[in-house]
């Protein structure tokens, strides 16, 4: 549907910026009018990672006047894969500071506000009220419930987007014009049933297809041409190359923008998202050792004084980039799916491990279910392991 | 009625990597049990322990999401395009 565009032309451009935005001024569609809505529009983009980064890019690029950047990490190595508005020379610096030198670099005209802190439910009203819309780039259910809550409680246009392995998925949604996030998907998933791209990857390029969805939409919305993908899902699949979009209808039972909406402030996002399950949770309480732990149980085994099976629960490929001496591998899904609960030994103590320590906590219930009573998991896992023990090994 | 299956990567671990697999049935209920009998495992992706479709899953016929015409019960004519859309939150 056509929207009316979300923002006035109210200011006037200098002989500088008409010179630089020649391309889009001369583009019928766009004009005079369209560039001075651009310049004069306040975009926050929460998150500089993956999608943030092309998003960001893009946006200063195009002359938004003001963008706001969320961001409180700092740039690892592991970043640069996709987040490609950092540079080596960031790595160790704050995100946002690092997203802010790029898009001056790019664009020295745009105002840049940074905000390094995490959003939660009592900072986000006050922030998204400073901005005429959106961009999502976060990583994580909880927080894009948070925002979607927030848009739709401040009447703001909120533009996602959402990527996993070679999948992206992007669509807008303003309560006032059409449905929400959450007439997409109402609820989220348990925790450990979506793995994140922390844990199951992303293909890095994936980032801006998706991303630059993301920036399109903005600019249409800012100026208010064409059709947006208000109402819409685009789906896009990178291994079979195609694009595919399918209606998305506004719910009348939406929670939060439904005809009798249940949610009518911010909630505990949390807690309604989870980051591990309660069977989990209970069964790491009291049974989770540390990696110095692990090292002196190890170290006991191979003097013959100690016995017990040490299972990483992770994929096979991340068993290929780093592994703790002595481990064996046994996917997570093997223990959701019950097969792997034949191959444990009765005899000995089991204790697992994963990446983080999630994944081997959602195992370890299914183990102590089945009666491994003793049964312990890793706290901090692989990464802890070798942050602590042995450092010369490669994270990921 | 023949359909084919729109399969999302986060679960082609089940269907050997195939990003489309054809399943019959004359409603959704009937192609997600086909596809379970092919593919063991990927009904409980898409439904809960009662038999009801997942909230953070959406499965489209064709244009129309299921859960907005009869859910489970949504007709399949032979050669609807069925897809299988998950909640993603990686960014």
């Amino acid at each position: 549907m056509s929207l009316p565009p979300l923002v006035e032309p109210n200011v006037e451009l200098s002989v500088d910026e008409v010179r630089r935005y020649s391309r889009h001024l001369i583009i019928p569609d766009v004009g005079m009018a369209g560039q001075k809505r651009l310049n004069h529009a306040k975009v926050l983009c929460v998150g500089a990672g993956g999608l943030g980064s092309p998003a960001l890019m893009y946006l200063a690029a195009a002359g938004v006047g003001t963008l706001g950047i969320v961001e409180f990490d700092v740039v690892d190595e592991s970043n640069l894969q996709r987040q490609i508005i950092h540079g080596q020379s960031d790595i160790g610096r704050s995100k946002a500071e690092s997203a802010r030198d790029t898009v001056n670099q790019i664009n020295p005209l745009v105002t840049v506000n940074l905000h390094e802190e995490r959003l939660d439910s009592s900072n986000v009203m006050d922030l998204f009220a400073q901005y005429d819309l959106i961009v999502d780039g976060t990583d994580n259910f909880a927080t894009r419930y948070l925002v979607n809550d927030a848009c739709v409680l401040l009447g703001k246009p909120y533009v996602w987007g959402s990527i996993y392995r070679f999948d992206g998925q992007a669509s807008v949604f303003w309560a006032e014009h059409g449905p929400c996030y959450r007439c997409l998907y109402p609820e989220p998933p348990p925790p450990g049933m979506v793995p994140s791209c922390a844990e199951g990857g992303v293909l890095g390029v994936l980032c801006a297809s998706i991303g630059s969805i993301q920036v399109t939409e903005a600019i249409k919305l800012i100026t208010g041409i064409g059709e947006t993908l208000l109402g819409k899902l685009m789906i896009y699949d990178a291994l079979d190359m195609n694009y595919r979009k399918v209606r998305i209808r506004k719910d009348p039972e939406c929670a939060v923008c439904g005809e009798h909406p249940t949610v009518t402030e911010l909630i505990d996002y949390e807690a309604f998202c989870g980051t591990i399950s309660d069977e989990a949770a209970e069964a790491a309480k009291d049974s989770t050792i540390s990696v110095v732990d692990l090292k002196r149980l190890l170290d006991a085994r191979d003097r013959g004084e100690d016995d017990f099976v040490l299972i990483d629960v992770r994929e096979p490929n991340e068993y290929e980039i780093v592994s703790i001496p002595g481990s064996v591998l046994i996917p997570k899904g093997q223990f959701l799916d019950g097969s792997a609960l034949a191959l444990l030994p009765h005899e000995k103590r089991v204790i697992l491990h994963c990446k983080l320590g999630g994944r081997s906590a959602e195992a370890l219930a299914v183990v102590k279910g089945a009666g491994f009573g003793d049964a312990v998991h890793v706290g901090g896992g692989v990464l802890a392991w070798v942050n602590q023990i042995e450092p010369e090994k490669p994270t990921y | 009625m023949s359909t084919t299956v729109r399969i999302p990567t986060i679960l082609r671990t089940y269907t050997n990597g195939e990003a489309e697999v054809a399943a019959a049935g004359a409603n959704l209920q009937e192609v997600i049990n086909d596809l379970e009998a092919n593919y063991p495992g990927i009904a409980a992706r898409v439904l809960d322990d009662s038999g009801q479709l997942r909230r953070f899953v959406n499965i489209y016929v064709n244009d129309d999401d299921v859960r907005f015409i009869d859910g489970l019960a949504s007709a399949t004519a032979d050669g609807a395009q069925i897809s299988i859309i998950p909640a993603v939150a990686g960014g």
